[in-house]
């Protein structure tokens, strides 16, 4: 068995904070294994040939769902597995490619208690390679009220992402 | 209304098209997979025990949630191009815009996607803007929905795509085609 992290309560979160970095070499195989693992066959994401000399890019790059993957687990990295994500938003400026270090860097942006009692946390993330701001990214994602609450456990008008 | 617009993506506007399911049920192969393509380590995916204790079980990434519809490359008998977000490619084709990118997408997820379901999926189209011209090329931009539910018509999610579909003025330097 895995051992678990505890993971954050929302008494333990402020808006200002800084989640830890994440920073990933990204590769070909990077590239190739995300498009894949989504079932993106498009040629960008796999064929350098197509990707220089039909979308005229430097190289292939980092798919749309395969962004969404890395944000998730940026986020469930830091909340643990009783994180819960509600939603997340994410806007492409440039794209990622083989020999780029990505960097995550995520800082809290809002923590409030819904209606319904569920515990929320507004983060904001910057996919950085270099200088550069690759893709921006706003998570709202439930985290526990406290030792007995499971956000995983909310249905229905319970559960407003 | 935008009396450039034919009449015919007009009346796509707000309409659910393409009522779809998926084309094999839930797996975690795939789940382990998606895991490992970013090296995410949450016991939520790996830990059976952990996953019923939190969970009730074993589920998919949230962000997986758009992979369920994305056809095989290939399939038996398959006549014609299967495209996932067919509105998109629908909107390219009758505009004549050979080019998209996606700029804003927005996923909302609901009930938890589990090993075994069987998901099903619409597309709305909500709106597409005047013809505008950017750094990319001349075009317009769209906005799509795409509902989740599963077997039981419980909402599992959406995703909103924000596209811009273009006639490209120039070598592009970076960014997305599709």
């Amino acid at each position: 068995m895995m051992p678990e992290n505890q993971g954050v309560l929302l008494a333990g979160v402020e808006a200002g904070q800084d989640l830890p970095d994440l920073a990933y070499d990204v590769s070909a195989s990077t590239v190739v294994l995300g498009a894949l693992a989504s079932r993106d066959w498009r040629p960008m994401h796999h064929d350098h040939d197509f990707a220089v000399n039909r979308n005229g890019v430097q190289d292939i790059f980092l798919n749309t769902p395969n962004q969404a993957a890395w944000f998730e687990r940026y986020l469930t990295d830091w909340t643990g597995p009783r994180g819960r994500l509600g939603r997340i938003k994410f806007r492409m400026k440039t794209s990622v490619f083989p020999g780029d270090q990505m960097v995550f860097r995520g800082r809290v942006e809002d923590v409030v208690t819904d209606e319904a009692g569920c515990g929320w946390v507004r983060v904001a993330v910057d996919l950085k390679v270099g200088d550069r701001v690759a893709t921006t990214c706003e998570a709202r994602i439930a985290v526990p009220t406290g030792a007995n609450d499971n956000p995983w456990d909310r249905k229905g008008e319970a559960w407003r992402p | 209304m935008d009396e450039q617009l034919p009449a015919e993506i007009q009346a796509w506007l707000g309409k659910e098209r393409y009522h779809e399911e998926g084309e094999f049920p839930v797996e975690m192969g795939y789940v382990w997979t998606t895991c490992a393509s970013v090296e995410n380590g949450n016991p939520l995916f790996w830990d059976q025990a952990i996953a019923e204790e939190i969970t009730g079980g074993p589920i998919a990434m949230p962000t997986m949630i758009s992979l369920w519809f994305r056809p095989h490359h290939w399939a038996p008998g398959r006549t014609r191009e299967v495209q996932p977000l067919q509105v998109h490619f629908d909107l390219k084709a009758l505009l004549g815009l050979p080019e998209a990118v996606m700029t804003d997408n927005t996923i909302v997820f609901g009930e938890p996607v589990r090993p075994g379901d069987r998901l099903k999926t619409c597309q709305v189209l909500h709106s597409v803007s005047e013809p505008k011209t950017t750094k990319l090329g001349r075009g317009r931009f769209w906005e799509i929905e795409v509902r989740y539910t599963n077997q039981d018509d419980e909402w599992v999610g959406a995703e909103h795509y924000t596209g811009f579909g273009y006639q490209r003025e120039e070598p592009r330097a970076d960014g997305e085609g599709s």
